[in-house]
């Protein structure tokens, strides 16, 4: 077993050194990074319930709800700092997600997801339509926050929040990883496999799939706060249902086997839209269309399914 | 609210229901079967409206009454084209593998499909409102209203839903598909096909959608973003039904219509609101939908 993660953790310490230097001699680099980084924090959360066999169709909720909080901070008491930003943004959606997890965790399979999907649709129409609050589809500008009560250049703040991204991103990946295979997060994959038997063993699926949930949305409004901050903007948009497609779309590119898929997808993902976007304007989602079949087709477990089957095949197939 | 008001908004709901239920029982009907959400389904929705008006503008000028058999042609050439490809070479490739990789590569068909919308027709609206202006109008209560609209539209969903009724419980092609929805490997056993049954029902499925697009395509501009809201409006009224029930779907369609049109009349800003506040409501009280059965744990 552990002889097939080391190599995964090594990829993973390569991918975070790379997000932390290359930057440094490309500068539009920094925002791409730190967007690939912030997405992959969301997607961690998705990997999370994928785990529990879950598909959350509404995860982008959780992401709006951390934008939203960083914006409308910004907009009723102006200025803010990182810190709180992203403390008040996890928080808030961990809140969010205990309230719509204690309806969701009764359902499974498409039941989970459709619900998920309803509880996210009625977010995004209520941030469409209160536009007194919300300002509509504009959506609402984030102010350039300070960090620990230092303010900066938009130059130097690109690295800050570079930085600040990597840092979370670093901790989020550790810590989702070691709940994964911890008994909790082994106990989330019973409820994939056979949740009457956990429940044999006296203990609640319910119970593990709501902690699961939470996390998630934890995960999910950091994930937004920080995109909110790095766009420098909140809109509907961040709670449309094709966002929270997106985000499983990404969590199957990259592989939902490991934590690192999360990043390895969220790479794939934003680069793809990054040059795609530059050259092609108003097809770049016809490009991404067409390699997640591939991927699925050819790839079923993603990115590091690959690198793991390639393993396996230098193992002698075992 | 007077009662002028108040059947202008039953009118408009009624003829709404009509479209809804047409794309949304074109996806109960898939999920029924094939046991996949198609998430493309909203995209068959919107080229089967640009189509048809491509095919209605083209034809107009000859006689206009041809654009009528025109709507009709194009909601069969999606169904088949856009939707026969996606089962045959999507979805098939992954039958027996995770659920979530069949959602998935539909996702992938509704990105590409709704950038090849944009490439063929445009970002600017198109109308093609021939057909509606052909019917007269009636007087219903002393309102007028388009005939093609109160008419027409519910006349086409009323006959769908007999139509697929008789077909699903007196034909014999509808008794082979529901023994493969019931047990596949059963009814592999005595010689069904059961990978020709999920392309046919698709591609029924599929021209559902597409003909619901078409009949909208004279009634409103089409858009770019069309195909994304229908598509989780037709998730909402398939989920709140109950998915796989057909009458559900119909009653579910009226009342989401029906509620959806008095909301726009009296708090208009809450329209988008609707369907979603009572799928959530529906999902919370009955989990399977209002006329969706419990389904039996295994162990």
């Amino acid at each position: 077993m552990s002889g097939r993660i080391k190599p995964v953790t090594t990829i993973a310490i390569i991918f975070f050194l790379v997000s932390a230097v290359a930057p440094l001699f490309v500068s539009s680099w920094a925002t791409l990074f730190a967007l690939i980084l912030a997405k992959g924090i969301v997607v961690l959360g998705i990997i999370l319930l994928l785990r529990a066999g879950q598909v959350s169709f509404g995860h982008a909720m959780f992401f709006a709800t951390g934008a939203y909080t960083a914006a409308f901070w910004g907009k009723y008491v102006g200025g803010g700092d990182i810190v709180l930003f992203i403390a008040l943004g996890g928080i808030t959606s961990a809140v969010f997600g205990l309230f719509v997890g204690l309806f969701v965790v009764r359902y499974r399979e498409i039941f989970f997801g459709m619900l998920n999907l309803a509880f996210s649709m009625v977010l995004w129409s209520l941030l469409e339509k209160m536009f007194h609050y919300t300002n509509g589809a504009d959506g609402i500008r984030v102010p350039r926050p300070a960090l620990l009560g230092l303010s900066f250049t938009p130059e130097t703040f690109q690295y800050v929040i570079l930085y600040v991204s990597l840092l979370i991103a670093v901790v989020a990946f550790y810590g989702v990883q070691r709940y994964l295979d911890s008994p909790l997060g082994h106990m989330l994959r019973a409820i994939k496999s056979n949740e009457t038997r956990l429940e044999y063993l006296g203990t609640s699926a319910r119970r593990v799939l709501l902690i699961g949930y939470v996390i998630s949305a934890f995960l999910g409004g950091i994930g937004g706060t920080l995109v909110a901050i790095i766009q420098q903007i909140a809109t509907p948009e961040f709670g449309f249902w094709t966002k929270s497609g997106e985000f499983v779309f990404i969590a199957i590119l990259g592989g939902s086997a490991h934590a690192l898929g999360a990043f390895a997808g969220a790479a794939m993902f934003e680069c793809v839209r990054f040059y795609a976007a530059a050259h092609l304007a108003d097809t770049w989602q016809l490009i991404l269309g067409v390699v997640l079949i591939v991927i699925i087709l050819y790839a079923p477990n993603g990115l590091i399914g690959l690198r793991q089957r390639y393993g396996q095949a230098k193992q002698g197939g075992h | 609210m007077n009662s002028t008001l108040a059947i202008l908004a039953i009118l408009d709901g009624i003829s709404y229901a009509a479209l809804v239920f047409l794309v949304s029982v074109g996806l109960s009907l898939i999920f029924g079967v094939l046991r996949v959400v198609n998430v493309a389904h909203g995209s068959l929705y919107a080229f089967g409206a640009y189509l048809a008006a491509t095919f209605s503008l083209a034809i107009a000028p000859i006689s206009p009454w041809l654009t009528y058999p025109a709507l009709l042609a194009a909601s069969i050439v999606i169904g088949f084209v856009c939707g026969g490809f996606i089962e045959r070479f999507l979805l098939r490739p992954l039958s027996g593998q995770e659920d979530v990789l069949q959602l998935l590569i539909t996702f992938a068909a509704f990105m590409i499909m709704d950038n090849l919308q944009r490439l063929i027709w445009g970002v600017q609206p198109i109308f093609a409102a021939e057909p509606l202006r052909l019917l007269p109008n009636v007087a219903v209560f002393g309102v007028s209203y388009t005939s093609y609209q109160v008419i027409l539209l519910p006349g086409v969903a009323l006959a769908t839903l007999f139509g697929l009724r008789y077909f699903l419980r007196r034909t014999l092609s509808g008794a082979v598909i529901l023994a493969v929805t019931e047990d596949r490997e059963a009814s592999t056993a005595i010689g069904i096909d059961a990978k020709r049954v999920y392309f046919v029902t698709f591609v029924i499925g599929a021209s559902l959608a597409a003909l619901g697009g078409a009949l909208a395509s004279p009634t409103t501009s089409l858009v770019p973003g069309m195909g994304a809201d229908m598509i989780v409006l037709s998730f909402a009224v398939a989920a709140t039904a109950g998915l796989g029930q057909i009458e559900g779907t119909a009653l579910t369609a009226l009342m989401i219509g029906l509620t959806r049109a008095f909301v726009i009349y009296l708090q208009p800003e809450f329209e988008v609101l609707v369907p979603y506040l009572l799928m959530v409501l529906v999902l919370l009280v009955r989990p399977f939908g209002l006329f969706g059965a419990v389904q039996v744990r295994k162990i």
